[in-house]
Formats: C-alpha cells, structure tokens, sequence
C-alpha cells in the first residue's frame, strides 16, 4: 500500500512533469492525498487527467464568476482559483461551471475552501453530490462510478451554518443533560466563588 | 525578568548558510533528547539469531505500559567489491527497520524479504523507519580480531575511526510504504523531531556490539572476551551523508523554523538570567573543558573543515583567556556579557559552540522548548489569497532584506540548479552552463524565485488582492506560499542564494546534522561527509541512571 507521503510527491511531480507549476504542483500533491485519505479516487481520476492534457496544456482561467463556462475547463484551475478566491465569492451563494473534465479532482479543492470558510460546501454533478465538512470529511452520495470524463455542469453551493434538529429535539436533549447538575443550596451559594462581593465597584 | 530588553538575533543575521553551517550539537539536539525520553523504557534484546559470521536476523525493543518499538536487524555478507556508502549501492552489511509494536513471524519474513532490499523493497503502514549500514571494515576486523584473542582492541584506531558501522541513509515518514507521520504524531514519546530514526540508530549501534562480541566468541570460543563496556561507550554510529538532506529543509520552512526558533529563544532566555549562579556557571565550565578532548579528535581531510576546526580552536583558547582574566564573575547579566563579548571576538563556529555550551546549565529552559521542535506543516500551506499585494510588498522587504539586493543577471548568481537523479531519485546539485537538465530544476531556487516574484510585486497594482495576483503569475505561486510563511515564521528561510556559484552544499547538510545532535563533522567533499553519532552515550542498560552530559564523556 502507498503511504499519503508517497502520493502526495508522486502526484506533485507528476503534475509539474505534465506542464504545472510547481506552485499549482504542491496544491495537487496535497489534494490527491485528501481524497483518498477520504476514500475517494484521487489517483485513478488524476492519473487519467494527465494523461489526457500532456499534448495540450489546458487553459487557465480567469477571474471565478456565477457562472464559469468555456469549451473545456481544468478541474485544477477551476479548484485552485475558487481556492484562492473562496472568500470573495460566499457572498454569490452557488456557483456554476459548465463543461469540466475530471470534475473528481475538484472536490478537494473545495474541500479546502470549506474549511478557510468554516462552512459546509456542497457539490454536485450529474446525480453525484458531495458535502464538504470543514475539510475534515466528505460525505458523497450516488457515486456509481470511479471515474466521470467530463460533465456539462458543476454546482457548488454554499451552506449556512444551521442545525441538523429541530429546536424541539435539541430542547428535550438539553433537559435530559440537565439531570447531571446539582441544586445550589442557599448555604453553597454564600460560599461560592465571588460570594460576599458587590460588583457594582 | 528581561530587564535588558535582549531580542532575538535577527534572522537576517542567522539564517545565512555560513552561519547555519558552523552550528554545533546542544541539549536540543535530537539524539540528547531522545536518551532523555526514552531513559526509563525498558530495553530487551529479544532475538538475536546471528550465525558464525554473524549474519541473520536480530530484534531489539523499546517498551513501556503497552507501547512497544522493535528494531529489526538483517545482517548479510557483502563482497568488498559490493560495499559502497553512495546512495547508489544495492547491498549493505546490514538493513534495518523500526516495527510498531513486537513483530510477528509472519512480520519478520516479510520484512526480511523486503528491508535488505531498502528503496526497491516495499514496507508497510506498521514499520517506522528504514535503514542500512555499512562496516569500517578496519574498525570491525580489528576489533573481531582482538577480542576473539582475548584482548580488547586498540583504543587509538577505534577513536581515529570512532564507530563499527556507518549508516548511509535512515527514512522516515511514509517512504517506501512506512507509516505516514500522521498515525503516530499524537504520541506523546515522540514530539520531539526525528525522534524514531534516532531510535533506529541508537539500537543499530548496540547491535554493532553485539555482533562483534558474537562472532569473536564463535571464533575463539576458549579465549574470546566481549568488547569492554568503556570502549563501546566510546563508540557511536556513523554515517555517510549526502545532498538528500538539504533540500529537506528548504522543503519544510516551518519545521526549520521551530528548530532555529528554539535555539534563539533558549540563547535570549539564557542571556536574559539576572544572576548566574555559581553551579549553572560550573556546569558551563565544566562542558567547556571536557568537550575539548572531542574537539581535539575531530580528524578530517577536509581543508574547509580543518580551517573550521583550527578557527574553533584558536578561538577557544581566546575565550578561554577572556573567562579567566577579563569576564566579570559575578556581574548581573552575566551570560549577555559573555555572548556580546564572544560576539565580537569570535568566529561563528566558536560564537556558536559557545552558544550550544550555553545551554548546557539549564534544564528549565530547554526542556519545555523540545516538544515545540516538531510542525504541523499543513495548517500553513494554504495561501492566504484575500490578502493585498501590498501586503505580500511589505512582506517581502521585511523578509528577504538581502536576498531581494542580489543581482540574478549575473552569471555566478544562476550558477547551480538542483534536480533529483534518476537511478535513486535523490537529490543533486550541478553546474547550470556544464551539465544537461537544468530545465527540470527542482523549487530549491528560493532566492531567485522570491526576488523574480518581488520584482513582479513591485510593479502589480498595489490594491489587487492575491488571488488575482496569482491568476497571472502561477509560476510564482511556490514562493508566494512560502512569503506568507516567513510572515508568521522569520527563521523559515535560508536567507542565502542556494544556487549561486559561491554556494557550499555541506553547510546546509551540517544545519541539519547539528541538530541531530552529529559531531566530527568530515566533509569527503563539498557534497557529502561523515559524521559520528551517539559517541559517548550510554549503553542501552545503563540508560536509566544516565547524565545528558554523556555527549562529552568521550575519552579520546
């Protein structure tokens, strides 16, 4: 089995070799290693993608939009410039990139953004969703296959921090915790800690 | 209480390669505080199945409560012709691994089928780290020899060579398969850098001994005596070392720094005592004196090394003059005194031989600094991309003061490139206008990427924030990450031009090793050298009641 050191390098090096910057190189080293320290085909998705751009070197692109759309679009470039620029477009809500190649191989960048964020992303493609928490795991759903090509469309959304339960659920649960505290006796509340002091100072 | 208001030394100052490459081992030094971490487990030999010839399997272990570290040793006959010390050797005397827990039969047929193998062998997440070892033969023979003829060998050859084996590379964290560091890092053990290859080597050098006793014993099993408890603690490890090093600590700007930071906070901390006491002051004096029989052995070739050892030299009878004539005993503020003045009259190997002595007194001080020498490098590499251009300007001139004054249109300036070999992919350095391949250099080029990226900067709208920046310019983006670094961590950076024709590659090889707690640095190049470790340390039972002072126990 391959340590997460050894993709990580070997997914860095390989990157640079198929024409990257060694800048966008490191970025893949470490997202490769993300996804399949989450189980996810990093690898496979990646090794297929070089493969395919080695003679042409795909386009950058520019400046990340509501909508980003081209004749082809870089998983890469799309996931590192939304990266970088993930604070400046929370304020657009959901995000929409038409005709992506390899659309696995932005999941971990917008992995990462969810984290700088501090809010739950989620993305979806064709039936294929994922929700991103923090960076510290992926939750995926209805991926039925290791590898998708290209997709004509990727949203990304981003969450509001909002509770999974009701305020109901939450209300039961917090007077059943209630039953771990002790009841101040009068005599205990003289003693207690700033006992006998007045604040008004 | 720091009434002196004494700084940290400046970055800018201490961060230069000629200044890197004059440090010396200290009470931070990786080996040093490993014997102090794992002084109270218990060592076992668990196995030791050596034939005649003393080849065979041999495993060694560290426990405590349910913890448990297993060195697992394949001996093997080597031709001469097959001994090689480069990183392109095939075969060793012996290979090693560190095994996560007690390894089970099954674990030792696997390993023994894949450790001698070392790079083309395959490990797995349950081993720790990876090494093999080399005899010197001189040393070896000889010491199997007389001890087989119920002598004990002659201590003038052993401290000219001062080790049985030299090891040539110990991996770690996730190569060839072993555990990524991610999996142990919460161990409480193991905080300290480095902690388990200096494990590694500290078992090997005990098998070292072992296998000499063994194979005297079988060829003289009448007469034979085992190697005397004196001259092995005299012993350490060697090891051969070459350019894989320094690119490691360009590689990883935080964990470079938190290994500098502590060295500098300990000195201000320690310049920072009011009243010296007379104990600490005896301590520093008494280290002083003893640590000069290692000095005075410190043999090499090397004529930058000899003019290291002899700048060393002459500048301690200096300073040894100075503390006994002119050094105001008993004046508050004491050490400062001593450091400004060592400052001004010293060279920087013997300035920061003093600084390492130091630190010898003071427990309180470096102790608590050691579990902050390890780095969670990932919190730091994403880029903060929302920040201004001209925040990463202001960054830049704070920062990279000299390396943004150096002129890259000169020739001499571009001279080297670092790339990584195809037979053992390992790092390289070359000469960019004689050798082919300079346009696969690796990212080792800090100083002349950061003043490319300044010079963009410079002429960027000073209002655009990073992301949009880094749109245009992604070739950058390298340096841009490591600019931001610098930023929260000033010891980040080798404040020096790593490919210029002036460079010397051993210097960041000896900032390294210095840390590691190496000593009788001995340069066969300006690429690769010898060291010694582990000379004069306890041996495994005596470890319990040993003293952190051992590194100058030596008797030569």
């Amino acid at each position: 089995m391959q340590s997460l050191s050894e993709i990580d390098t070997t997914s860095k090096r390989a990157s640079k070799a198929a024409g990257f910057s060694w800048g966008i190189a490191e970025e893949i080293g470490k997202a490769i290693r993300n996804l399949e320290l989450f189980g996810l085909s990093g690898i496979i998705n990646l090794n297929l993608y070089l493969k395919k751009i080695k003679k042409t070197h795909p386009n950058k692109i520019n400046k990340i939009e509501k909508e980003n759309k081209n004749e082809e679009l870089c998983p890469i470039y799309c996931g590192i410039a939304f990266l970088d620029q993930c604070k400046q477009l929370e304020v657009l809500s959901s995000i929409k990139f038409y005709n992506v190649n390899f659309p696995m191989l932005i999941v971990p960048f917008v992995s990462k953004a969810s984290e700088v964020l501090g809010k739950k992303i989620l993305i979806k493609f064709n039936k294929t969703s994922f929700l991103m928490n923090f960076n510290k795991s992926i939750l995926s759903k209805n991926v039925d296959k290791q590898v998708i090509a290209s997709v004509n469309e990727i949203s990304i959304e981003f969450l509001e921090n909002t509770n999974s339960f009701s305020e109901k659920e939450w209300k039961e649960l917090y007077k059943l915790s209630e039953e771990t505290f002790v009841e101040e006796t009068e005599s205990l509340k003289s003693k207690g800690a700033g006992a006998g002091l007045t604040d008004n100072d | 209480m720091n009434n002196l208001n004494i700084k940290l030394r400046d970055p800018n100052e201490i961060m230069k390669l000629s200044r890197l490459g004059s440090f010396h081992q200290s009470k931070l030094s990786f080996l040093r505080s490993f014997i102090r971490e794992f002084k109270d487990w218990n060592y076992k030999r668990n196995s030791f199945n050596l034939d005649k010839n003393g080849y065979g399997t041999a495993v060694y272990s560290f426990s405590k409560n349910e913890r448990n570290y297993s060195l697992v040793c394949f001996a093997q006959h080597i031709n001469p012709d097959e001994r090689s010390d480069r990183v392109i050797a095939t075969k060793w005397d012996a290979a090693f691994v560190l095994h996560d827990g007690v390894p089970t039969n099954e674990d030792i047929i696997r390993l023994k089928n894949n450790v001698p193998k070392q790079e083309v062998g395959r490990v797995s997440y349950k081993e720790l780290t990876l090494s093999r070892a080399n005899k010197s033969v001189r040393a070896f023979d000889h010491v199997v020899e007389s001890l087989s003829i119920g002598k004990q060998p002659d201590r003038k050859l052993l401290n000219k060579v001062g080790y049985l084996y030299r090891t040539t590379a110990v991996y770690g964290s996730g190569k060839f398969g072993l555990a990524d560091r991610f999996r142990i890092k919460d161990r409480k053990e193991i905080y300290g850098p480095f902690r388990l290859e200096m494990m590694l080597v500290y078992l090997v050098r005990q098998f070292t001994f072992d296998q000499v006793n063994h194979i005297a014993k079988y060829k003289n099993p009448d007469k034979a005596v085992e190697l005397d408890a004196d001259i092995a603690r005299n012993l350490g490890i060697g090891n051969s070392t070459g350019l894989g090093m320094a690119p490691f600590i360009v590689n990883h700007p935080t964990l470079l720094h938190n290994w500098i930071y502590c060295r500098e906070k300990a000195l201000k901390e320690i310049r920072s005592i009011e009243q010296v006491n007379i104990k600490d002051l005896n301590i520093f004096k008494d280290c002083l004196i003893k640590s000069k029989s290692s000095i005075n052995s410190w043999s090499t070739d090397s004529h930058y090394q000899n003019n290291k050892i002899n700048s060393l030299k002459s500048d301690l009878i200096k300073f040894d003059k100075y503390l006994e004539k002119e050094c105001p005993i008993g004046e508050k503020y004491l050490w400062n005194i001593v450091y400004i003045w060592s400052s001004k009259n010293l060279k920087d190997e013997c300035l920061e031989y003093i600084v390492s002595m130091l630190m010898e007194p003071y427990d309180n001080i470096i102790e608590p600094l050691i579990d902050n020498m390890s780095s969670e490098e990932d919190e730091f590499f994403t880029i903060p991309a929302h920040k201004k251009v001209s925040d990463l300007k202001v960054i830049l001139e704070n920062n990279y003061k000299s390396i943004i004054r150096i002129d890259f249109n000169k020739k001499d300036s571009n001279f080297n490139f670092w790339f990584i070999s195809k037979n053992k992919e390992e790092p390289r350095v070359a000469g960019r206008y004689e050798e082919r391949g300079a346009e696969l250099e690796q990212p080792l080029a800090i100083a002349r990427d950061i003043k490319k990226l300044y010079e963009k900067i410079i002429k960027a709208k000073q209002t655009s924030v990073i992301a949009e920046f880094l749109l245009s310019n992604d070739d950058l983006r390298h340096v841009v990450r490591r600019a931001f670094i610098i930023d929260q961590f000033p010891y980040s950076e080798i404040q020096d031009n790593t490919i210029g024709a002036s460079l010397v590659p051993i210097d960041m090889l000896r900032l390294k090793l210095s840390f590691f707690g190496a000593v009788k640095f001995d340069p066969r190049s300006d690429k690769w050298l010898r060291i010694n470790m582990y000379q004069g340390a306890p041996l495994p039972h005596e470890m319990k009641s040993s003293n952190d002072t051992w590194v100058y126990n030596t008797f030569n």
